[in-house]
């Protein structure tokens, strides 16, 4: 076995100092009617790298890439170009194999990497400090509204019609578990101003999202005065974090926690996951962040330095009183994530963004003019929902046959949402004019 | 002669005295890396992007005001940038790195060759489930491994990590006790002392009450502080109970206490983190586990990356499989699909726990891992895992305090009784960084004084072992003797030891701009 | 005024109907450096014995106890930005609220200074 060092002889000189006479020893606390005998059955013995490469290929090239045509399907995850040398970073040694920051003195590298990756997020966001990560957009999601629920201690939450709906049914989980009211607004496009309308004095939070489910962007600043006049913070969502280029970020609308998915920035599809959760909120409220913190301090000997603070919010040390049961985060991804982002600077960030929504622009022109089509997102960034006259998932069918994956059907997302003809469809700077014009005549022949 | 006497010298010299410091800040190959906000530049790219052409015109005027004020690097500088920061690290692939708990193994590159095949890393997680059955197809396979391995009939795989898993699980029971309409009296869950920070902090997150149940004198669950717990049943939702435990050890006790549990209508929940000891030999669905998370990234190699990502399916019992999360993998005879909706054959699914299908990079990792091994391969995995600790166990046991008589697992435990007054457990772990060594788990689990974990994992080689002893040997004989400069370690990292104190008090979280001094002095 | 102790560690120095409370010494000490305090709010009101604020050093987040029943009517607010002054002056300027009293009879179950050193001494 080419991953276990051990030999025979080895095996057995060790047996000797510990003076055990097999491993069977070890197990002896086990009880006899749940030691196995033998091996497992109906799994297959230990193969060679080039066997264990053929089988992964083989079912790789089952799936179609983004990469292999005409792309538009977004949603929550978008396809973007990732630097090289982004990937390159990440492969490191030191930072791939090793563990959460616990000894600074040996972990420099990582802490100084977050402590980067939170000032670039608090800057993005416009907002005063953001966390070292969480799993993904739809988690931080729910732990912005578990906060504002210990933050206000109060037990109701307001899920705007916008919200992706994989982010609603996150935070409706952890809520109703732990007794705290969720109203979900009904399915709306242009919707989130509605919010302003629910809020009283027992709603701990409102949850919007910008550019939300369907694409458009709102100005919350409405939403989040109706929430502040009622004492109830306003939690800012977003799941393209491209669009924190271009569009009114969560802190210029006076949000008190913004979350988001980071994936966008550094990170591959890769099917959904490992993604990376974005967290960030006013400077009032930190101590009642969930997740992990970097913080600036110093060394013995006066050098600047890094380590983990404000753990005791934390499980390790809080235990049954933590802000959150989060241990593992993200600490991988939001490296991509901050490297990707050193490389595009501030303002090729910016122009990153504004490539990416004149190209959304250029596919809702070339959609438009397609006989039967209606561009529903009356305000959007780089997605859009648009409607035809014909069922979205056939739609769909047919222009897969076509080469093309043009998008998400609402109703795979929104099953109760009579938009049954409606597909949302993104576009990225890797997106092309060839791969627009493409879309647009297959829809043409298809509807 | 034709004397040649131009050249270098060839003999190093000794010099009278240190050198304090050097002008550059940096030490030899341990360079100096500011910030990027200190070296970038506000107008710098590394990336080179089309000019845009700079319509806004669907925008809705809802634009950013302010500019992104970061700083960029050219791609020199920011692979510089990480490549010095990265030299600041210790990791599993420089060496040992006996984090008790945390399993840090080996992480094979075949793994990340896999992850980044483009029919894996280039898909969208929305794409029609037509264009993407070879992931369904492998999500279905890494879960036949799993419920093969636990002998459990369901996983639910969409967890993010170890804690969401344990999320995940408890949620499952809530749901099951939703079901017999007990939800609302069966709120008491029974936690040992000595489990991980996030059991009692999972059940807490679902609702729960915590109850703390008493370690003995062994270790183990102490039966007779489990008995008087149950003594009142008609509250009782279930045990989280990890096994083997945070103290290195079998739970002997495990099958009376799943059947104690089951009898007084609760369920039981097996903390997963320590599978790497038992995988191959012990099946957690043998002992009467209700619901089990997997830490991939501990039992199964995926790489920890400097705290995440993980992945945490979590298996589940007949009793519990109905309520497992969407979405899910099924087959028929079209193929793979998707379960996503709370309907049909989900219809008592508990619930979404995130957005699309869970850890897809890891799963890859982790199956490749799982192909690589084998079931002959894994179950020697276990064996060698414990085979190690027990190793690093015998060699210290007369140096150092074993926490516990008798054989552990795949972990050692030591108190710091045999180090002297004023040396404390810190001290000797930081030791270990100035000898090259990751330090073990300190103060944990809490039940030990001064607790010491030392988890080797089955890719150390004996001559590893023995070097570590070796140092490990060296640094506790300082600790007994009371040696004063245990307390200035570590001398040779990077950083010397680092003020949390400061940092907790005065929180800086993130760089700001200096304060020009013209207004500074206003 | 007379002040009174617990055996989790606050004292309350009682003038009137209103106790001044904190952590002792020896808590202060047993806690190493404190780093955050969280003192309860005014208009808050606490059964004797109930979680009132709390109090962290780096490595640890220990509740503090109401030693009486009361309604409080003042927060030290100047730990927020000195959480120090618990180490430097736990029994003065490191006080952690002040509350009025619902039932005076409660302080009867306290020790005072001389028990409460003697448990300490025990411990």
């Amino acid at each position: 076995m080419r991953y276990l060092p051990l030999t025979p002889e080895d095996r057995s000189a060790m047996l000797n100092t510990i003076g055990a006479a097999s491993v069977d020893d070890f197990y002896q606390d086990v009880p006899q009617s749940a030691r196995l005998d033998g091996q497992i059955h109906g799994l297959p013995d230990h193969q060679g790298e080039l066997a264990v490469e053929r089988h992964m290929a083989r079912l790789a090239a089952k799936n179609t890439t983004a990469s292999d045509g005409p792309f538009f399907v977004g949603a929550g995850a978008y396809k973007h170009h990732v630097p090289a040398s982004v990937d390159m970073i990440i492969q490191r040694s030191e930072f791939l194999t090793t563990y959460t920051p616990y000894q600074p003195e040996i972990a420099q590298g990582t802490l100084q990497t977050l402590f980067e990756f939170q000032t670039q997020v608090a800057e993005m966001t416009a907002m005063d400090v953001a966390n070292a990560s969480m799993y993904d957009g739809s988690t931080a999601c729910a732990e912005a509204a578990v906060m504002a629920c210990r933050v206000t201690r109060r037990k109701k939450v307001v899920l705007s019609g916008g919200l992706h709906p994989h982010y609603a049914a996150a935070t409706r989980l952890l809520c109703e578990a732990q007794g705290i009211e969720v109203i979900e607004l009904p399915p709306a496009i242009d919707g989130e101003l509605e919010l302003a309308k629910h809020v009283d004095d027992a709603t701990a939070c409102i949850i919007g999202q910008s550019p939300n489910v369907f694409g458009t962007v709102t100005d919350l600043s409405p939403v989040a005065d109706a929430a502040h006049d009622k004492k109830a913070l306003l939690v800012s969502v977003f799941t393209e974090a491209v669009s924190l280029g271009l569009v009114t970020p969560p802190g210029e609308m006076g949000a008190d926690i913004a979350v988001g998915e980071g994936q966008s920035i550094g990170n591959p599809l890769t099917f959904g996951g490992p993604y990376v959760g974005l967290f960030a909120c006013t400077q009032k409220l930190v101590r009642q962040m969930p997740g992990r913190l970097c913080g600036e301090t110093v060394d013995a000997d006066g050098e600047r330095g890094f380590v983990l603070t404000l753990s005791t919010r934390e499980q390790h040390i809080r235990r049954d009183k933590a802000t959150s049961n989060i241990c593992t985060n993200s600490g991988l991804c939001a490296l991509a994530f901050t490297s990707h982002m050193t490389l595009l600077g501030g303002a090729g960030f910016e122009q990153l963004a504004q490539l990416n929504h004149e190209t959304a622009c250029d596919l809702a022109d070339a959609l438009e003019a397609v006989p039967g089509v209606k561009i529903l997102t009356p305000r959007f960034f780089n997605e859009f929902a648009f409607e035809t006259p014909v069922d979205a998932e056939a739609v769909l069918a047919m222009l897969e046959e076509r080469g093309v994956l043009g998008g998400v059907r609402a109703s795979r997302l929104v099953p109760d949402g009579d938009m049954g003809n409606v597909i949302i469809a993104a576009a990225t700077e890797c997106t092309t004019q060839d791969d627009i014009a493409a879309y647009a005549a297959a829809l043409k022949e298809v509807i | 002669m034709g004397m040649q006497t131009i050249g270098r010298p060839t003999t190093p010299v000794a010099v009278a005295g240190s050198n304090g410091g050097t002008i550059s800040g940096s030490k030899g190959l341990q360079q100096r890396e500011d910030l990027i906000f200190e070296v970038g530049a506000l107008d710098k790219t590394g990336v080179d992007l089309p000019t845009p052409k700079g319509r806004k015109d669907r925008l809705g005027g809802v634009a950013r005001k302010t500019d992104v004020a970061l700083p960029g690097l050219s791609e020199p500088e920011a692979v510089r940038h990480y490549v010095r920061l990265s030299q600041k690290n210790y990791a599993i692939d420089l060496g040992l790195f006996p984090l008790g708990s945390c399993t840090m193994k080996h992480n094979p590159r075949l793994n990340e060759k896999a992850a980044r095949m483009a029919g894996f890393a280039d898909i969208h997680p929305m794409q029609p489930q037509r264009t993407v059955q070879g992931a369904l197809e492998l999500i279905d396979e890494l879960a036949t491994w799993l419920k093969t391995l636990t002998g459990m009939p369901a996983v639910a795989m969409s967890p993010k990590a170890g804690a969401h898993g344990e999320l995940c699980g408890m949620l499952a029971i809530r749901q099951a006790l939703i079901a017999r309409g007990e939800a609302a009296t069966r709120k008491r869950v029974l936690v040992p002392a000595s489990a991980h920070g996030t059991n009692p902090a999972t059940a807490i997150q679902c609702g729960f009450i915590v109850d703390e149940i008493k370690a003995d004198a062994r270790g183990r669950v102490d039966m007779d502080d489990l008995k008087a717990k149950l003594e009142t049943t008609d509250d009782i939702a279930g045990i989280m109970l990890t096994n083997p435990n945070t103290c290195g050890l079998f739970e002997t006790d495990m099958k009376d206490i799943a059947d104690l549990i089951h009898e007084a209508g609760g369920y039981f929940y097996c903390d997963g983190a320590n599978f790497n000891a038992i995988v191959g030999r012990v099946r957690p669905g043998d002992l009467g586990v209700d619901a089990m998370h997997i830490n991939l990234h501990k039992t199964f190699s995926t790489p920890h990356g400097g705290g995440g990502p993980g992945s945490g399916p979590t298996v589940l019992s007949e009793a519990l499989a109905p309520f497992a999360p969407v979405p899910y993998v099924i087959k028929d005879e079209d193929g793979f699909h998707l379960v996503e909706d709370i309907e049909g054959e989900a219809a008592n699914a508990f619930g979404r726990m995130v957005a699309f299908h869970g850890q897809m990079g890891m799963f890859v990792r982790a199956l490749t891992y799982m192909l690589s091994h084998g079931a002959d391969g894994l179950k020697q995995v276990a064996e060698d895992a414990v085979l190690n600790a027990n190793y690093i166990q015998a060699r210290m046991k007369d140096i150092m305090t074993p926490a516990f008589d008798g054989y552990c697992m795949h972990e050692a435990l030591f108190s710091d009784a045999f180090a002297a007054e004023g040396v404390e457990t810190i001290d000797i772990a930081k030791a270990l960084i100035d000898e090259g060594y990751h330090p073990m788990t300190m103060y944990f689990p809490l039940v030990v004084h001064g607790a010491m974990l030392v988890e080797p994992t089955e890719t150390e080689s004996k001559q590893e072992l023995d070097r570590f002893c070796d140092a490990l040997t060296g640094v506790a004989n300082k600790a007994a003797a009371g040696d004063p400069s245990l307390k200035g370690a570590p001398y040779f990292a990077p950083k010397k030891r680092l003020d949390e104190t400061q940092a907790a008090r005065k929180p800086i979280l993130k760089w700001t701009p200096p304060v020009p001094e013209a207004i500074a002095a206003e | 005024m007379s002040t009174y102790f617990t055996e989790d560690h606050e004292w309350i120095t009682v003038d009137g109907e209103t106790g001044t409370i904190g952590i002792t010494t020896y808590a202060a000490e047993q806690l190493g450096d404190v780093v955050f305090v969280e003192v309860p709010e005014t208009g808050a009101s606490f059964g004797k014995g109930d979680d009132m604020a709390v109090v962290e050093s780096v490595k640890a987040a220990s509740d503090v106890y109401a030693p009486v029943a009361g309604e409080i009517t003042e927060g030290n607010e100047a730990l927020a930005d000195a959480p120090e002054t618990v180490n430097e002056d736990p029994e003065g300027k490191g006080w952690f609220c002040k509350l009025k009293l619902s039932d005076k009879a409660e302080l009867e179950g306290l020790m005072d200074a001389a028990a409460y050193k003697s448990y300490c001494e025990g411990l």
